[in-house]
Order: structure tokens, then sequence, then C-alpha cells
């Protein structure tokens, strides 16, 4: 059954804080990846990877640069989730 | 017909010796920093590189491989002469032909040994690698010196702060020979073609041939910019990471080997954070000792994993007969895999 926003935001709080170690309660809708949650550039591939997986969706390398917010990637797994 | 009488080889092959030379010129992020807009916590954070070493106009390609191969040799316990065969993995040779091999062969003293460059980037090492094996098994090669060697410092942009602190020059050998076990394991070999853009060179060079030098990139100060490696990161990373991963469990499970009966794992020497990724992903052990070598190296391209081994071995990190998966991966995309013993 596709995953809620509500869901997949709690999934990439789960995902962030595993890779990157940044507390589940700052991963907000409105959080930029790299400005506010200090992923950077290789980090963001396994967060991407990482969703790939848990959320049974692709994501190609050049959609990965448009994804800068939480609330971007929640938009794209909405959209194109399995 | 007439009946042709078979070459006569060997039961099985394995390293038998490995030697490295490293530049005498180690260069710290310190001196990256001079050309590009970044700061030694970033370079280190994103991989995991402090110094490199470049080489002087002496350290060519050439003196750079009779060094290592000088050390490999003496370290197999043979004669120069008894080598049947030479291999390079090169990708910074400047002149197309002759190969660098034969030079090589000669002033090491070998007896007209067969010789000829590989180009498989950053996987050259694997690829010369299989290739003596199978020398050494069908026979026309007792001994195989197999050479991976870089001055990727002469194909840097040190104006891209992307790629800038990455390379490294240094040259990597082992001596491949006779065994009447298995040493070396099945390769998991192979390339992408469909994805030969995500690295490569920035111009080629008979683009300089035509006369017209407007089409070509500058650098700050207006001069035309010698070729140079260029690297999409996020898609090699990903590429390294998640499918290399799965090459080195085909590998182990191509040589019937399991994580736990593993003592070393040797990755191409890219970026730390691909090997502490490959680690993760692969779910080695802890008891499974991990070069790292790139910290105080830079990649090397296809002189990593040999020069990794030796000092792995140099430094008793990692003793001879250890069992090592060994996997190499860059441009074209090509990649190879494969289990040894080593030496």
């Amino acid at each position: 059954m596709a995953a809620t926003q509500e869901e997949i935001v709690a999934g990439l709080a789960e995902i962030v804080n595993e890779i990157a170690g940044i507390p589940v309660e700052d991963v907000q809708l409105d959080k930029s990846f790299t400005d506010d949650l200090d992923v950077d550039s290789l980090s963001m591939v396994e967060v991407v990877v990482a969703a790939e997986e848990r959320f049974d969706v692709k994501i190609p390398d050049d959609d990965v640069k448009n994804l800068k917010t939480v609330g971007d990637a929640t938009d794209y797994i909405l959209k194109h989730q399995g | 017909m007439s009946k042709i009488k078979p070459s006569k080889g060997a039961p099985y092959a394995r390293i038998l010796g490995v030697g490295g030379y490293r530049p005498v010129r180690v260069v710290p992020n310190e001196v990256i920093l001079e050309k590009i807009d970044s700061s030694d916590e970033w370079i280190r954070s994103r991989s995991g590189i402090a110094t490199r070493h470049w080489a002087n106009d002496e350290e060519t390609v050439a003196a750079m491989s009779i060094e290592a191969s000088g050390k490999a040799i003496a370290d197999a316990g043979i004669s120069a002469e008894q080598v049947g065969a030479v291999i390079v993995s090169t990708v910074s040779h400047f002149s197309q032909t002759p190969a660098v091999a034969t030079e090589i062969a000669d002033k090491l003293g070998t007896d007209k040994a067969a010789a000829f460059d590989i180009s498989a980037g950053c996987a050259g090492f694997g690829y010369g690698l299989t290739l003596a094996k199978g020398m050494v098994v069908e026979g026309s090669a007792e001994y195989v010196l197999v050479i991976g060697v870089e001055r990727l410092s002469d194909l840097t942009d040190l104006e891209d702060r992307a790629t800038a602190f990455l390379f490294g020059d240094g040259a990597g050998a082992v001596v491949v020979g006779p065994s009447q076990e298995p040493h070396i394991g099945p390769t998991v070999w192979g390339s992408e073609g469909d994805k030969a853009g995500t690295i490569k060179q920035t111009v080629p060079w008979d683009r300089f041939r035509t006369g017209d030098l407007s089409t070509l990139p500058l650098d700050s100060e207006g001069n035309v910019k010698f070729p140079a490696i260029t690297q999409e990161g996020q898609a090699v990373f990903r590429w390294a990471v998640f499918e290399m991963a799965k090459v080195a469990q085909q590998a182990l499970d191509a040589a019937g080997i399991t994580p736990d009966d593993l003592d070393v794992f040797i990755p191409h020497q890219a970026n730390m954070r691909i090997i502490d990724s490959m680690v993760k992903t692969l779910k080695l052990p802890e008891h499974v000792t991990v070069a790292r070598d790139v910290e105080t190296t830079g990649n090397t391209s296809a002189a990593s994993i040999p020069l990794a081994m030796e000092r792995l071995l140099a430094t008793g990190e990692a003793k001879s007969g250890d069992t090592a998966l060994v996997i190499g991966f860059g441009a074209g995309l090509v990649y190879a895999a494969t289990v040894v013993t080593l030496p």
C-alpha cells in the first residue's frame, strides 16, 4: 500500500537520522537537506538509495539534484512510489 | 590436418610478491587550497584525503614502475630474467606508442619478456591480474609482472574544486606465478559503456590538432587547459557503493568465500566515503582489515590496489597468506573483483 505524506516524512527522518545522525524531530517538510540538516552531496546519495528501497521508488541521478528539501523528496516519492 | 602441440601451464596461479613506489613529494591539502575555494575540513569530510604524492620530472611512469617492480620481483624471490611478460595498466603515459611496458621490461633486465599496456582505468590492476593468471595457467609465461602506475597530477584540473584534491601519483606491482593450489579466485568483471560519460577526460587529445583553440577550456589566466579527468560525483558514488558492493559479493561467492572467511578488503582507493559505505553495504565483519591508503596516497587509479596491498603488508596490518577481496572500478565504466591470497 502506498505510503502517506506523514509516513514518508517519518521514514525519511529515520533514514536521515541513521545516515547523518540528525535528530528525527529536526526532519521537517521545509528543511533543506544541505543547509538545514547538514546532509552533504554524498550522504544525500545514501539517503536516496535508502528511500528507494523503503518506498519502492526509483530516483534517477538526474532527479536527485532537484530534491532540495524534505518536502521535495516527499512530493517526489508520493508521486512515483510503486 | 597436423596436430599442434599445446602449451603447458601451471595448475594454478598466485601473487608471489608485491612492491610499491610513492613519489618523494608529499602534497598536503593546504597546497591544493591555493587554487580552489575550499577548506581542509571540506576535503577531508568528502574524501578522507589528507595528503597525496605528486611525481617530479624524474619520477616518470617508467621510472616509478621500475622501482615498484624491482621490489615486487625481489619479494617474489625470482630474478628479472624469469619474468616472461610485463603488463602495465595506466592512463597517464603520454606517448601513444610504443607501450611503456617495453621500456620497463628492458630496464628491469628481463630476457625479452612480452610487454604491453592496457587501459582499464581504476580497474586496471584487476584486469591485468586476470590476464596474468590466464597466462600462467595457459603456459605463455611462467612469471608475469602486473604494474599499475599513474601520474594523475598531470591529468588534474587544479582549479576544479570537485576533483583537484582527489588524485595522486605512484606505482604498484605484483609478480604472478605458478602455484599447486588456487590462490587467485574467479574474476567478476565487466563494463558499462552506457555510463562512459560519468568519468572521462575533459577534451580528447585530437582537439589540439586543429589549431583552433577557441573551443578548448581555459584556466583563470586565459591559458588553454591540459586535458583532465572529470566526473559526476554523485553518480559515481552511487555506482561505486551500491553496484560495486554487489560485484564484490559476487566475487566472494564465486571464490566460495564468506565474509567471515575474509581477512582483508582492498577496494580501489577512490575516496574514503566510498570505502566506508562499501564496507557498510557489504556488512563486512569487524575482524576484516580494510585498506584506507587513500588518506595519505589519494586516488592513484590503477596503482591504488597494489600500493594499498604493499602498505598493509609492510605495516603488519595484513600478513602473507591472508585472504583478501580486491575490487577495482572506474572510468569506462569498468570493474573487476576477485579474491586472492596475499603474498
